[in-house]
């Protein structure tokens, strides 16, 4: 087998025991999820190449020192905890949330162009994304993590689950909550949505 | 309204670290060494 497709946990193995290459592969592999985890949470280039960079010394340091990681088929997950703390760590340190998401320079909706549309249809389609975002917002927070998840972060069920702790059952759950409450908020609101 | 019949996914387009970022985690990787002696751990980066 190619060592670009060997599994994640033996790439780890073949790292601690000393080929620099699995790490390179295993960075290149997941380098779009946690990249994309960190900006979703952080909404700043700069910051977000500080924190992955951060992620991985971590990383490399943990494999090398052979301590606390215990590889059981996890490792994307492991490293988005690591990730997830060190943005925890930064924003406790900056004493400040990001607010006002959408309205931040570099907005996750501002990447979304398709230059097939005409400016009304693009005024349009940035309106319902607009719309979805904010309501997305309205759940409770285990429902928008899951959201934010499969369509934002286009991580499996799977990789979810295993994120957040909980079975790959209790996480389509929290989808299809997700996804009725999004209906209730669409009709209560009476908001058009264009399919 | 019109309606939009487009397939385009919600997912962003990939975003990606930059390449100097990478380089530096994957030369970090290469100049760390561990020495375990005992209980403890000593790293050593080289030059």
């Amino acid at each position: 087998m190619a060592k670009s497709q060997l599994p994640d946990a033996v790439l780890v193995d073949k790292y601690i025991s000393g080929d620099e290459n699995a790490l390179a592969i295993l960075v290149n592999r997941h380098q779009s999820k946690i990249y994309g985890y960190i900006y979703s949470k952080v909404l700043d280039r700069d910051i977000t190449e500080d924190i992955f960079q951060e992620t991985f010394f971590k990383v490399i340091h943990t494999l090398k020192s052979r301590k606390y990681y215990n590889e059981e088929g996890k490792f994307l997950s492991w490293v988005l905890r690591i990730a997830s703390n060190l943005i925890i760590d930064k924003f406790r340190s900056d004493k400040k949330m990001p607010m006002n998401r959408d309205t931040d320079e570099l907005s996750v909706f501002a990447r979304i162009t398709d230059d097939s549309l005409n400016a009304e249809r693009k005024l349009i389609k940035n309106q319902v994304e607009v719309d979805i975002k904010t309501i997305i917002e309205k759940l409770p927070h285990d429902q928008k993590e899951v959201i934010m998840m499969r369509y934002y972060l286009d991580m499996s069920f799977k990789e979810i689950a295993d994120y957040t702790g909980v079975s790959v059952n209790t996480t389509l759950g929290r989808m299809r909550y997700a996804i009725t409450n999004m209906r209730k908020v669409i009709e209560k609101n009476k908001i058009y949505l264009p399919s | 309204m019109a309606k939009l019949y487009s397939k385009r996914k919600l997912a962003t387009p990939k975003m990606l670290p930059k390449k100097e970022t990478i380089r530096l985690i994957l030369q970090y990787s290469c100049a760390l060494n561990m020495i375990k002696v005992g209980n403890m751990n000593f790293e050593n980066i080289a030059n």
